[in-house]
């Protein structure tokens, strides 16, 4: 017990008073947040994409190839790792194709498109789960495809599967921990740096994950907190 | 207005419809009545191609919308729908629900006179004799208003005014229903096709919506009516169709249909509803 004192005096000495916090709040813990949330959008917008191509009509040829195409984007970013997603675009894709990016973009671009794999299938469930007579109704009026998707089905999938999607931040939340392999720089980075200080990583890392949980519980909440009023916005209504 | 040709219909191998032709004519109110199973959706459908016709033509305007090249969407426009589950947008007001479709496609129009506007303007840069610009038309503000201005004055037709600005789910069925007409109504169809209007409806409310179609029959708007309601067909239709078994076998005014009439099925079907 007495080490475990001492050990977090180690620690807070540094947190605190050497101001490692700073970079741990500053830089770490933005850059979790911002490649998680930026992930997620990106995410929605791809995952919409492909849900919506999931569920076109397949009579025309090129619904068809299109489905086959998001086919292989979906196979290949839910069947690899996303440490390796992130390797291959940042050491093998950014320097074939010539262009640098720094390794937060890589992140937030990764992250992107692995989420939009997963958002969609949530989508697609989504999608299905809105009254086909919504569509019907769209699309007797004159108006496409397209727009009765964009302003009729998507909307209210949406409305839907909202608390599916705040898994899917959660998910990513946890998921950006690997980030350092790319030389980006998240809450674990921080904390192994200031394990490193003194080779002393117990309570860095305990810390650490007090802090995820943390995280998780807020993005629990303002899910909660969303559904909730979704709820009432429909028995006002 | 609407003449289909030799229309077939199949599902798989199950020929829903087996060979329709007939024709909708201007100002005419269609009843079509038969037993269920009988097509008479799947017809209605396929008349503004909500399903595809398997072979065969429907000539609307002049023009085979049964062919897959024409762009279907510019001549749904011009024929409205309602159906038996209503479908109401549940995301939109119901102001919203009956501006969405004016909105969309006067925008959709409007961008495209800009497009062609700005190829005139580039090309006139390189010509002599410069060619007249199109004219845009009404600004998005005016679009938006006039569409607006028009779903009120329908809502104050029907009396729901004061349900503008409501989502669908508060509303009972027959206002729901109702508002699927007048929605429909804001693009200024041709013809408007309803899908047995009443049958998911309570009994009371029944009434309230047959009065809403009825006062358009008397308006001498063109309709098509699946019904069930035999007494509704034959004050308000000028022409009864029965369907049966995927093929028109009578088709006569309703003191033909109803009348004593030598068609076997028809009177067995007719002693079974009224
Ligand atoms: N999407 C579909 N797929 C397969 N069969 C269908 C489909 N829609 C309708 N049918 C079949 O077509 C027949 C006629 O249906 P319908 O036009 O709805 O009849 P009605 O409206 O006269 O009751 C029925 O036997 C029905 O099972
Ligand atoms: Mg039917």
């Amino acid at each position: 017990m007495e080490d475990f004192a001492l050990k977090w005096a180690g620690f807070w000495e540094k947190f605190a008073v050497g101001e490692a916090w700073k970079r741990v709040l500053g830089v770490g813990l933005v850059n979790t947040l911002v490649i998680a949330l930026s992930g997620l959008l990106i995410g929605i917008v791809i995952g919409t994409l492909i849900a919506a191509v999931k569920v076109m009509p397949k009579y025309k040829r090129l619904p068809r190839a299109l489905d086959r195409l998001c086919t292989l984007y979906v196979g290949f970013f839910r069947g690899t790792p996303i440490v390796v997603q992130l390797l291959i675009a940042y050491y093998i894709l950014w320097p074939l194709l010539g262009f640098y990016a720094d390794s937060l973009y890589t992140c937030i671009i990764v992250f992107g498109l692995n989420s939009g794999a997963y958002v969609s299938e949530i989508m697609r469930g989504g999608i299905l789960s809105v009254d086909p007579g919504q569509m019907e109704a769209g699309r007797a009026l004159g108006l496409s495809y397209g727009v009765t998707m964009l302003k009729i089905i998507v909307p209210q999938a949406v409305k839907n599967i909202l608390p599916t999607l705040g898994n899917e931040l959660i998910a990513l939340v946890k998921d950006t921990s690997v980030v350092s392999f790319v030389a980006c720089v998240d809450l674990y980075k921080t904390f192994t740096e200031i394990g490193n200080r003194s080779y002393e990583y117990m309570i860095p890392y305990l810390f650490m994950a007090l802090m995820y949980i943390v995280i998780v519980a807020l993005i629990t909440l303002l899910i909660r907190f969303v559904e909730r009023r979704l709820r009432k916005s429909d028995r006002n209504h | 207005m609407i003449e289909t040709i030799d229309l077939v219909k199949r599902y798989g191998d199950h020929t829903v419809l087996k060979g329709i032709t007939t024709e909708i004519r201007d100002g005419e109110q269609v009843a079509i009545i038969g037993p269920s199973g009988s097509g008479k959706s799947t017809f209605l459908r396929c008349l503004n191609c909500m399903e595809d016709a398997t072979s065969g033509s429907i000539i609307f305007d002049g023009v085979d919308i049964a062919d897959m090249s024409v762009d279907i969407n510019l001549h749904r426009r011009h024929m409205g729908m309602v159906f038996q589950q209503f479908n109401l947008f549940n995301n939109k007001t119901v102001l919203q629900n009956i501006m969405l479709a004016p909105v969309t496609v006067a925008m959709s129009d409007r961008r495209k006179i800009r497009r062609e506007a700005f190829f005139v303007r580039l090309a006139n840069l390189f010509r002599r004799n410069k060619k007249p610009v199109p004219d845009y038309g009404k600004t998005p503000a005016q679009i938006k208003e006039e569409a607006r201005a028009n779903a009120l004055r329908l809502l104050a037709k029907i009396g729901l005014t004061e349900k503008a600005d409501v989502y669908p789910s508060t509303l009972s069925g027959g206002q729901k229903q109702r508002i699927a007409i007048i929605r429909a109504l804001a693009m200024n169809p041709k013809v408007m096709l309803f899908d047995e209007p009443t049958s998911a409806l309570d009994p009371e409310m029944v009434g309230e919506v047959l009065s809403v179609i009825r006062e358009l029959a008397e308006e001498n708007m063109t309709m098509v009516i699946v019904t069930h309601e035999m007494g509704f067909a034959r004050e308000v239709a000028s022409r009864v169709l029965f369907m049966d078994d995927g093929l028109i076998t009578a088709d006569g005014t309703p003191e033909e249909i109803f009348g004593n009439t030598e068609n076997e099925r028809l009177r067995s079907f007719l002693s079974k509803v009224l």
